[in-house]
C-alpha cells in the first residue's frame, strides 16, 4: 500500500509475486515487509503518540538519581518526619501532628517534595515515584521477556513435534490457565516470600525482586503459548518447511531457522501486551502483599501503602495508580498500532488481548 | 453428543485434580514453613511441636496428607491452621458477598456491553463508536485498585453519596444491598463493558453483510426489526460464549482486588487472608472452588458449542 506504481520495467529480483516493483531510485530491492510495516506505523499518529509516552515514562524513571541528587536532595527511603520546609516562603511541616503528610507543593520548595510526602515517614513522594517506577517497569519488562521466551519455545516444541510433547505441554498449559491467575500468583508469592526459592544452583532470597518477576512471567505463559502453538501447527504444513526438510534440515534448523522468523509478528505483538499484563498483575499482587517485598518498592506497593491513607491523603494512591494506568495504556495502544502495522488483516484484534481466549469455532 | 460431554467432564476432573496437587505442592515444598512450628507458637518446645505434628498428621507421608486434606474438603471437616475454623463453613459465609458482587457486575457489563455494542454498530464511525474504542482500551489498561480508589475518593469521601464499604444482605434489605454494592459493581463491570461492546460491534458489522440480512430487508422488514431480530440475534452467540468464560473466571478469583478495595468479606478476601498466614487448608479449598467455576464454565461453553456446531463435536474443527 505504500508503493507507488512505477513505469520502470521491473528489475530482476525486485518485488515478490503480486507486488509492484519498487519505484526507481529508491531501492532496487523493493520494500521488504519490515520497511512497509514501519511506514504504516509512522502513519498511525495515535500509536506513535502513545509509544512516545512510553519512552517518556522510561526516561522519567531513568532520571530518578538525577532528580533525587540534584533537585530533591534526598533518597527514596530517607525520612523527613520531623522536618519543616519552606514553601513559597512559608514554613510548613512535612508531616503534621495528625500524621497527615504534606500534599504536592510542586516547585514551591525548589523541587523538594514536588508531589508532597508519603505519609507518616515523610519520604519524598516524587523521588519514591521515580524509583518505584524503575521496579515496576523492570518487573513488567523482564517478566514479559520471560513469558515471551518460554511461550515461544514451548509453542514451537508443541506445534512442531505434536504427539506426546504437544500433549504434555498443552495439558500443562490448560492446567495453569484454569488456575485463578491472582490466586496462583498470591499462593506462589506468599509461599516464596517466606522461604525464598532454591532450585539447584539458583537461589533467591525471600525479598528478592526476582520472585514476582518469575511468578508473573510464568503465569502468563499459556496465554501466549497457546497462540504460538496454533500458529506453528499451521506453519509447519507450509511448503517452505517441506523444502527445508528436503534440503536435510534437522528439527532445530526447521524450528529456529524456518518457523521462528515467521512467528516474529506474533512475538512482537504479544511482547508489548505481555508488558501491559505483567505490570497490571504486578500492581495487583503487590497491592495484596504478594508481589514486590520491602525494602523494594514499586508503583504497586506505593498504591497499597497509599490506599491505607485514602481518607487523609488520597493522592498517595491516585498518583502511583495513574502512573501504572498511563504505562499500561501506552503499551497497549502502541502494541495495537504495531500489530496493525505488521499485520493489517490480523485476527488478533484488541479484543483478543485481555486474556480472553476465543473458543474453537467462534467467529469473533 | 453424550460422548463429547463425558469426555469433557473427565478432562475437567483431571484438571481439577492437577490443580489440587499443585497447590498442595506449592505449600509443602517451601522451606521454613513447617506448619507445626508456626501453630505451636513462639514459646513452644520440641515436645509441643512434636505433639502438634502428630495431632494434625504432619508426620504422615505427603501423599497421605494430600489424601486426608482432599477427603476433608469433600466431607466438610477441613479445619484451618490459624483460626482453627471450619473452612467449608467460612467459604459458605463468603459466598453471598462474592456472588452478589459478581452477578450484579455481570448484569451491568452484559447490559451496557450489548447496548453500546448495538448502538455503535448501527452508527459505525459515529461519536459513540469512537468513545467506545477509547473505553475498551481503557478497560483493559486500568488497574482495578486505581479505579476503586478514584470512585471511593470521589463518591464516598468528597460527595458522600455512597457508603465506603460493608455489605447488607439481600434478604435483609434489597435497596441497601444494591446501594452498598453499586460502586464495586461498577468497578468490576467497567473492565468488561468496552470490551464486550467492541466484540459485539465487530460481529454485528460482519453479520450485516450476510445474505439473510439482505433477504430480511427485501421482505420489507423495518430496519429496526432487521437489526434486532436478525443481526443482533446472530451476533450474540460469541458474546454469550465469552460471558461464560469470563463469569467463571470472575467467580473463581477474578474479583479479589475489587473485594479488597471495597472491604467485602467474600471468598477472595478469605483466600487472601489465608495465604498471608500460609494457611494451607483454606487456600486449597478456595483454589479448587475457584478453579471449579473456571473449568465448569469452560466445559459448559464447549458443550454448548458442540451442541450448536457439529464440527466441534466430531473433532474436525480448526485448531
Amino acid at each position: 500500500m505504500a508503493l507507488e506504481p512505477s513505469l520502470e520495467p521491473s528489475l530482476p529480483g525486485a518485488g515478490e509475486a503480486g507486488f509492484p516493483p519498487a519505484p526507481a531510485g529508491v531501492s532496487a530491492e523493493g520494500r521488504g515487509p519490515w520497511s512497509l510495516a514501519f511506514r504504516r506505523l509512522l502513519r498511525n499518529r495515535v500509536a506513535l503518540a502513545f509509544g512516545a509516552l512510553f519512552v517518556l515514562i522510561v526516561a522519567f524513571v531513568l532520571a530518578a538519581p538525577l532528580w533525587a541528587n540534584d533537585v530533591a536532595h534526598t533518597g527514596p527511603n530517607a525520612t523527613h518526619t520531623t522536618e519543616k520546609i519552606s514553601v513559597d516562603g512559608e514554613r510548613r511541616e512535612v508531616v503534621n501532628l495528625e500524621g497527615v503528610p504534606i500534599g504536592p507543593v510542586y516547585l514551591g520548595a525548589d523541587g523538594k517534595f514536588f508531589l508532597g510526602a508519603d505519609g507518616g515517614l515523610g519520604r519524598d513522594e516524587m523521588v519514591r515515584l521515580m524509583y518505584g517506577g524503575r521496579t515496576s517497569l523492570f518487573v513488567g519488562i523482564v517478566a514479559a521477556l520471560i513469558t515471551t521466551v518460554l511461550a515461544t519455545l514451548l509453542g514451537l516444541i508443541a506445534g512442531y513435534y505434536r504427539g506426546w510433547a504437544d500433549a504434555v505441554i498443552s495439558r500443562s498449559m490448560d492446567v495453569i490457565w484454569a488456575f485463578p491467575v491472582l490466586l496462583l500468583g498470591i499462593a506462589l508469592g506468599t509461599a516464596l516470600a517466606v522461604g525464598g526459592l532454591k532450585i539447584g544452583p539458583l537461589s533467591l532470597s525471600s525479598g528478592s525482586i526476582w520472585i514476582p518477576i518469575l511468578i508473573i512471567g510464568f503465569v502468563y505463559v499459556p496465554y501466549m503459548g497457546r497462540a504460538v502453538r496454533g500458529e506453528v501447527l499451521a506453519l509447519r504444513e507450509k511448503e517452505f518447511v517441506e523444502a527445508a526438510v528436503a534440503q536435510g534440515a534437522g528439527p532445530l534448523r526447521v524450528m529456529f531457522g524456518e518457523l521462528l522468523p515467521n512467528l516474529s509478528t506474533t512475538i512482537i505483538v504479544f511482547f508489548t501486551l505481555n508488558i501491559a499484563n505483567s505490570m497490571l498483575l504486578e500492581a495487583g499482587l503487590s497491592f495484596l502483599g504478594a508481589g514486590v517485598q520491602p525494602p523494594n518498592s514499586s508503583w504497586g506497593t506505593m498504591l497499597a501503602e497509599g490506599f491505607e491513607q485514602i481518607t487523609s491523603a488520597p493522592q498517595l494512591a491516585i498518583i502511583p495508580g495513574t502512573m501504572i494506568l498511563l504505562t499500561v495504556l501506552a503499551a497497549n495502544v502502541f502494541g495495537d498500532g504495531v500489530r496493525d502495522a505488521l499485520d493489517p488483516k490480523s485476527k488478533v484484534r484488541l479484543e483478543a488481548r485481555a486474556g480472553k481466549v476465543e473458543p474453537e469455532g467462534t467467529a469473533v | 453428543m453424550a460422548r463429547f460431554a463425558a469426555r469433557r467432564l473427565v478432562g475437567m476432573i483431571l484438571v481439577l485434580f492437577a490443580i489440587s496437587v499443585i497447590v498442595f505442592a506449592i505449600f509443602n515444598v517451601i522451606p521454613n514453613s513447617d506448619p507445626a512450628v508456626r501453630m505451636a507458637g513462639k514459646t513452644a518446645d520440641a515436645q509441643l511441636i512434636e505433639n502438634v505434628r502428630k495431632e494434625w498428621g504432619f508426620d504422615d507421608s505427603l501423599p497421605q496428607q494430600y489424601m486426608t486434606t482432599m477427603k476433608k474438603i469433600f466431607t466438610g471437616d477441613l479445619i484451618s491452621y490459624t483460626e482453627r475454623a471450619n473452612v467449608d463453613e467460612k467459604i459458605v459465609e463468603g459466598v453471598p458477598q462474592t456472588f452478589s458482587l459478581c452477578i450484579g457486575a455481570a448484569v451491568i457489563w452484559m447490559f451496557f456491553g450489548i447496548l453500546f455494542g448495538y448502538l455503535s454498530a448501527v452508527r459505525a464511525g459515529g461519536w459513540l463508536d469512537r468513545v467506545l474504542t477509547v473505553v475498551s482500551v481503557a478497560g483493559i489498561s486500568i488497574p482495578v485498585v486505581w479505579l476503586g480508589v478514584i470512585l471511593l475518593n470521589f463518591f464516598c469521601y468528597k460527595l458522600e453519596l455512597f457508603p465506603t464499604g460493608g455489605y447488607v444482605g439481600f434478604t435483609e434489605d434489597p435497596v441497601q444491598w444494591a446501594y452498598h454494592l453499586i460502586l464495586p459493581w461498577l468497578t468490576l463491570a467497567f473492565i468488561s463493558v468496552g470490551f464486550y461492546s467492541r466484540v459485539l460491534r465487530s460481529n454485528m458489522l460482519d453479520a450485516m453483510s450476510e445474505d439473510y440480512v439482505r433477504t430480511a430487508r427485501a421482505k420489507g422488514l423495518s430496519e429496526r426489526r432487521v437489526m434486532t431480530r436478525h443481526v443482533l440475534r446472530n451476533s450474540l452467540i460469541p458474546i454469550v460464549t465469552l460471558f461464560g468464560l469470563d463469569f467463571g473466571a470472575t467467580l473463581g478469583g477474578g474479583a479479589i482486588l475489587t473485594e479488597a478495595v471495597f472491604g467485602l468479606e467474600g471468598i477472595g478476601q478469605y483466600a487472601f487472608e489465608a495465604t498471608t498466614n500460609l494457611d494451607l487448608p483454606p487456600v486449597m479449598a478456595i483454589t479448587l472452588f475457584g478453579a471449579f467455576f473456571i473449568v465448569f464454565f469452560n466445559a459448559l461453553v464447549d458443550i454448548a458449542y458442540a451442541y450448536l456446531d457439529p464440527r466441534v463435536r466430531l473433532g474436525t474443527s480448526a485448531q
